[in-house]
C-alpha cells in the first residue's frame, strides 16, 4: 500500500500524542475532520497503527533498572522454539522479545525495581527457561527514541 | 506516593489506554470523578507522560530491521557525543540507546529492503565518528512487545 506525505503527517502527529482527535490532527495539517479521519482509517486498516501506548516513567514507578539480554539457546533442536517464546513471554519483567539473527538467537528487554531484583528475575526466570544458554546483559544507561523515517 | 487504587488504574490504563474514564471506574469500582482526578494527579507527576501510537514498520514499507550494537574508542574524550549526535542525524535510526555492559551504544534502524540496508550501512552507519567494533543483529520476528511494567 501507498502512503502519501499527508498520511505521513498524521503518523507524526499520532505517534508523538494519540490521544489527539480527527478534528485536532486535520486542523493543524488543514484537512477537514472527515477527510483526516480516513485516512487514518486506512492507517488502521493496513496495519501500520499498532495501538495506543501508555507512556509512564517507570523510575518514578519503582523501576530503576532496565536491561537489555541476548540470549543464546544451547541445544537446537532439543527444545522448540515454541517453549522458549512461551514460558519467556509469560515472565512479567519481560517487556519486549524478540527473534534474532547473529550473535543471539533472542533479544529480551527486561524491567527490574533495581540490581538485586534484576538479579532475582535473571537467575529464576530467566537462566530456568528451557534450552537457555549464553546469555549477556546490558544494563541500559539512556534511551531516545526518534521519529525515525516519518520525521519531517 | 502511590496507593493500590492508582496502580489498580495504571494497569488498567496499561491493557487498554484507549479505555474511556466511566469503563476505569466501573472495574475500580470507584467514582469516575476520582478516576479522573488520580489520573490528573498522575499526569501532574509526571508518572503518566502521555499516549503515543506504535507503528508496524514492516507495514508501512519498511521490511528489514536491524540492532546495530557499538562499542565505541573511549580514548577518544567526546566519543559517545559526537557519535550520539551523528547517529541523531540518520532518518532511518528508531532508537539510540546507550548501556553499561560489553556493548556501549546500540541503534535500533529500519530499511525498506536488503538493498537499502546495504545503502544505509556503507553510507551512513559505517561513516559514523568513533566506531571501535560493531556487529549487527538482524529481527527476524518481534514475539513480544508489550512495553507494559508489571506494577
Amino acid at each position: 500500500m501507498n502512503f502519501d506525505a499527508t498520511d505521513l503527517e498524521i503518523l507524526r502527529a499520532l505517534s508523538v500524542d494519540a490521544t489527539q482527535s480527527a478534528g485536532a490532527i486535520g486542523d493543524a495539517l488543514g484537512l477537514s475532520q472527515p477527510a483526516t479521519w480516513r485516512r487514518i482509517k486506512k492507517l488502521q486498516d493496513a496495519g501500520v497503527l499498532t495501538g495506543r501506548k501508555l507512556d509512564l516513567d517507570a523510575e518514578a514507578l519503582g523501576f530503576e533498572v532496565t536491561v537489555f539480554l541476548g540470549v543464546k539457546l544451547a541445544t537446537k533442536g532439543r527444545v522448540s522454539l515454541e517453549d522458549f517464546e512461551r514460558a519467556v513471554t509469560a515472565i512479567p519483567e519481560v517487556q519486549t522479545v524478540q527473534h534474532v539473527l547473529g550473535l543471539y538467537d533472542y533479544r529480551l528487554r527486561v524491567v527490574a525495581r533495581n540490581l538485586s531484583d534484576f538479579e532475582r528475575v535473571l537467575r529464576r526466570r530467566i537462566m530456568t527457561l528451557p534450552g537457555v544458554g549464553d546469555v549477556e546483559a546490558n544494563v541500559l544507561l539512556s534511551e531516545e527514541r526518534l521519529l525515525g523515517p516519518i520525521a519531517s | 506516593m502511590l496507593d493500590d487504587v492508582d496502580r489498580r488504574i495504571l494497569r488498567l490504563m496499561q491493557s487498554d489506554p484507549s479505555a474511556p474514564i466511566s469503563e476505569l471506574a466501573e472495574r475500580c469500582n470507584i467514582q469516575a470523578a476520582t478516576v479522573a482526578r488520580r489520573i490528573e494527579r498522575l499526569k501532574r507527576a509526571g508518572v503518566v507522560r502521555g499516549q503515543y501510537m506504535g507503528i508496524d514498520w514492516g507495514k508501512l514499507g519498511y521490511a528489514v530491521e536491524v540492532s546495530l550494537r557499538f562499542t565505541l574508542d573511549k580514548t577518544q574524550p567526546r566519543a559517545f557525543d559526537e557519535f550520539i549526535a551523528a547517529a541523531r542525524k540518520i532518518p532511518e535510526v528508531l532508537a539510540i540507546q546507550t548501556f553499561l555492559g560489553r556493548v556501549d551504544v546500540r541503534l535500533s534502524v529500519v530499511a525498506r529492503d536488503m538493498a537499502d540496508y546495504q545503502r544505509l550501512y556503507r553510507d551512513q552507519i559505517l561513516t559514523l565518528p568513533h566506531i571501535a567494533e560493531l556487529e549487527a543483529l538482524m529481527h527476524v520476528a518481534t514475539i513480544k512487545t508489550a512495553e507494559t511494567l508489571p506494577l
